[in-house]
């Protein structure tokens, strides 16, 4: 194992200080001179029409600058395809935006919401995504035949990637020794609420110029998003640093539109902050995934054929879901690398509830947690051990598969049955697992269970990169990369990479802060990207920089490049370390900047991975289920900081997770369309108190990555726990659990309890 | 009628007017309004504003309270301590239990980390020996969802090892506790 300075072992995030003293800046701190605070009014109904709508009360309240109607707004879309209009006439879940208010306070914009007279037609609805596909269903957009949203995102491919046609599945289902089918769900609008409420600041600085500042981490896919939709707009998008997102708040398609649309009416700087009431009730959640499958093994545990029907519900609107479908057909294959004959089909559903969108996990997640439940079933007919089979059939190097930009991709480098065997070894789960549907141990009322899923993801190499590293004579470094900051700590990590290439004081490199003028492109914290793309831009660039360096002071010294080195801000001969040059002698004036330049093209060769043991304790008289103690593995090619490593898996009970098996759910009202629990006392959320004993297991393989030979780890995370969990709790109660979440009236049903 | 109210911030006597006019605090203003709004005091976070996620957490006379939930017009008399004040006055020295959120990475995002670090501070105040339930309790109302809380428990354990959050010159509440 190399024996780096910095790679490897912890150092503290420069940020520590102003974090811990409450000096960071967060979006909610900005206050932009003369900015306006924007509120929107939102429907009550999951559907209908304005027939009528009189802002005059609103407008003659002192200090409101701006009202904006459906009428009155401009006709700027987002959403893939383009659908939503920043304002509509027609209204299509309970929360959709029904008018915009720009006032000198937020409790003033509050109080002209109030004063906006509106007549409503209500409309039937559709909530569940599998009426909704139904003949006769209302018909939530007039271009979305049966409510199916077109398929396929055209950035990562011409022809939409929507299904997996591979081999032959009849001959496949025929050369199999054992077959299940079945239908399984999860689709229970979980939040992926972060603590900080979506937010924006629009602000337009020219005719066609517009600066954004919002509180999520990819900046030049958000401008990108809004250039998109306001056509000849000019956008720069300032990233502030966020108050976590998991996904959820890299982009803000709608919101950004709302506030640049009240900006321009009113002629400055529009701030629209959510609360958190429209945060849970009209922002968005995970979106709901069912798999209706059949699926078949070979003797020796192979997975050889799978076939079924993938059900996504995205809500009122697809932000990106047709991207998560890709990515979640790709994961499909990493999860079952041997099966040579496919047939998974998707439907992409419109439905008259909160929209769904890209959240952590992204569309894997929400696969796996109804593909590995549909596997295992076919397992436990098999009789084979869940840890076995994952072994056998996870893709590893020499397998391949079809990835989200619609081609064959051959897997090179990765093997994780090393890690499935460690993870297991430590979790203990050979003495544990008794068997499908049996307990690890009953005394008393309280049964004991076990379970494990995996999961992994190739979009870690996802997307470009460029950037830019600079030398400055007196001794300092800054990486100009567009990397934001919601808790992961990119931007520390590419601190280590640079100061571990240039071998200077972690410290001394500084990131600028990203910001889509100052910056080139980067596709933004998502994916468990920043490790391979922003981390392999950034060492080219760092030795790009040094060979520069190195050049300059070998015209000077008449010494070849390779007999040179430099350290801490000093070049000297490899033969003779104690003779040093500063480098302000090479250039012998400190008005000069060394630049060297990085890119990354994206690759899509190598998957992450995560394997989730989960141990659960039953009470059989009143169904709860507590999670004793969790342990997650992985194989990270080399570790870049061990302690933030460690908080992205702890972070597996985060955004919508590992908790998704146990208690977390939105609930909505089948009669209103409403949500019930859109607020943080009754949604439920996992206090300090109840965090169970959590282990790791982290392997560094030295995988094939010019980033240290990292891979990335921290998005999918949660992952593979909500089947886990669910795995687990069957095993306790000995009855097969198929709901999510596994509430205490799932199991009493289960156990034929309560009906 | 405007009244007048007067609350020790950060060791510093502020005034306040209550009632309807411009510039004075309305009775409808909350003390986490207050504290941003007002007194720029930003490191205290509005997270949910309904007084459940504890991201608003500050200490007002020795107790821990979520600023959200509490109208700054009944604050008269009252002693609050918010983020912003734990730090030396003099020195700017960071207080124990920042120092140690800082060496074990106690935070990722950072945004719910001034909530708790003052639940903490208020528990260790009235408590400097508290028993890990003790710690989980006092922090079960404080929100974190990128999951920093082993972290957290960690950087706490390592203040009550090394004796306490107050400095040695200030301290009223200094003990040493025995290593668990």
């Amino acid at each position: 194992m190399p024996d780096y300075q910095y790679i490897g072992k912890h150092v503290n995030r420069v940020d520590g200080n102003a974090i811990v003293t409450g000096r960071t800046q967060f979006i909610d701190d900005i206050l932009l001179p003369g900015m306006l605070f924007g509120r929107v009014l939102k429907s009550p109904y999951a559907h209908a029409n304005i027939l009528n709508i009189n802002t005059e009360k609103a407008k003659a309240l002192p200090g409101v600058k701006a009202v904006l109607t459906y009428e009155t707004v401009p006709n700027w879309m987002c959403g893939l395809p383009h659908h939503r209009r920043v304002l509509d006439r027609r209204l299509r879940f309970v929360g959709d935006s029904v008018a915009l208010v720009a006032a000198t306070s937020t409790e003033i914009a509050d109080e002209a919401l109030k004063l906006i007279e509106v007549e409503y037609e209500e409309l039937p609805f559709v909530l569940d995504c599998e009426e909704a596909l139904k003949d006769g269903a209302p018909r939530i957009y007039d271009q979305f035949e049966n409510n199916e949203f077109t398929p396929g995102n055209p950035i990562f491919s011409k022809e939409p990637f929507k299904r997996i046609e591979r081999g032959d599945i009849e001959k496949g289902f025929a050369e199999a020794d054992y077959i299940a089918e079945g239908y399984y769900c999860y689709d229970r609008l979980p939040h992926p609420l972060p603590p900080e409420c979506p937010c924006v600041i629009a602000k337009w600085t020219g005719p066609r110029a517009l600066t954004l500042w919002y509180n999520g981490s990819a900046p030049h896919l958000q401008k990108i998003n809004t250039e998109s939709s306001i056509p000849g707009a000019v956008v720069r998008v300032v990233s502030v640093h966020s108050g976590g997102s998991y996904g959820s708040k890299q982009l803000i398609p709608l919101l950004a539109l709302q506030a640049t649309a009240l900006s321009q009416v009113a002629n400055k700087a529009v701030r629209i902050m959510m609360d958190k009431k429209d945060h849970f009730n009209s922002y968005e959640v995970r979106m709901g995934s069912r798999i209706r499958g059949k699926v078949s093994m070979r003797k020796d545990g192979i997975v050889n054929a799978l076939q079924g029907m993938w059900y996504v519900d995205s809500g009122m609107s697809s932000t990106y879901a047709q991207a998560q479908i890709a990515v979640g057909l790709g994961e499909a294959q990493v999860f079952l690398g041997k099966c040579q004959n496919w047939d998974l089909d998707s439907k992409l559903v419109a439905t008259n509830h909160i929209p769904a969108a890209p959240i952590r996990g992204f569309g894997g997640q929400e696969l796996k947690g109804a593909l590995i439940p549909l596997v295992c079933s076919v397992a436990r007919k098999a009789g084979f051990d869940p840890v076995e089979i994952f072994k056998k059939n996870f893709v590893a190097k020499g397998d391949g598969y079809i990835w989200r930009d619609f081609k064959w991709w051959d897997v090179k480098s990765i093997n994780y049955v090393p890690c499935m065997e460690e993870a297991s070894r430590k979790f203990g789960w050979k003495d544990k697992w008794k068997g499908w549907e049996v307990p690890t141990s009953v005394v008393g009322n309280k049964a004991i269970g076990v379970g494990v899923g995996v999961h992994g993801n190739a979009d870690i190499g996802e997307d470009p990169t460029e950037a830019f590293v600079k030398l400055h004579m007196f001794g300092n470094v800054t990486i100009e990369c567009c990397i934001g900051e919601s808790g992961m700590a990119q931007r520390h990590a590419a601190q280590k990479m640079v100061a571990e290439v240039m071998k200077v004081p972690f410290d001394s490199v500084q990131v600028v802060d990203p910001d889509t003028h100052f910056t080139p492109y980067d596709a933004g914290l998502i994916g468990s990207r920043g490790t391979i793309t922003i981390g392999t831009a950034c060492v080219r660039a760092a030795n790009d920089a040094r060979n520069k360096l190195l050049a300059k002071a070998s015209k000077l010294l008449h010494l070849p490049v390779e007999e040179l080195d430099t350290e801490n801000y000093t070049l000297f001969p490899k033969g003779n370390p104690g003779m040093r040059l500063p480098w302000i002698a090479i250039t012998g004036t400190p008005e000069i900047t060394i630049t060297g330049e990085g890119v990354y093209e994206q690759n899509f060769d190598k998957p992450n991975f995560a394997i989730y043991f989960a141990e659960v304790e039953v009470n059989l008289d009143t169904g709860e289920a507590k999670l004793i103690s969790a342990l997650e593995g992985s194989d990270v090619g080399q570790i870049i900081d061990p302690i933030n490593l460690k908080m992205q898996m702890e972070g597996s009970f985060g955004a919508a997770g590992a908790d998704t098996a146990f208690f977390e759910e939105g609930i909505i009202d089948q009669h209103t369309g409403r949500i019930m629990n859109g607020n943080m006392i009754d949604y439920k959320w996992r206090t300090f108190n109840e965090f169970p004993k959590f282990d790791t297991v982290i392997l560094e393989s030295q995988f094939d990555s010019e980033a240290f030979r990292a891979l990335g780890f921290g998005e999918i995370s949660g992952s593979p726990a909500p089947s886990a969990i669910l795995m687990a709790i069957s095993n306790a109660i000995g009855v097969e659990v198929n709901q999510y979440p596994a509430t205490p009236e799932v199991i009493l049903r289960a156990l034929g309890e309560v009906r | 009628m405007n009244e007048k109210i007067r609350i020790c911030i950060n060791d510093v006597n502020r005034s306040f007017t209550v009632g309807e006019d411009e510039g004075y605090v309305l009775p409808s203003e909350t003390l986490l309004q207050t504290l941003r709004n007002r007194l720029g005091l930003t490191g205290t976070k509005q997270g949910c504003d309904q007084g459940a996620c504890g991201n608003c957490t500050v200490i007002m006379d020795g107790n821990a309270i979520a600023s959200c939930m509490v109208l700054t017009a009944d604050c008269d008399d009252r002693s609050v301590t918010t983020i912003e004040g734990l730090e030396d006055p003099v020195t700017g020295e960071l207080n124990p239990l920042q120092k140690a959120f800082v060496d074990n990475s106690a935070f990722q995002c950072g945004f719910c980390t001034p909530g708790i670090i003052m639940s903490a501070k208020a528990l260790l105040d009235n408590n400097p020996c508290p028993t890990d339930d003790e710690v989980m309790e006092s922090l079960s109302g404080n929100y974190c969802r990128c999951i920093s809380h082993y972290q957290v428990v960690e950087a706490i354990h390592a203040v009550i090892e090394k004796g306490g959050v107050n400095y040695a010159g200030l301290s009223i509440h200094w003990q040493a506790c025995k290593p668990r």
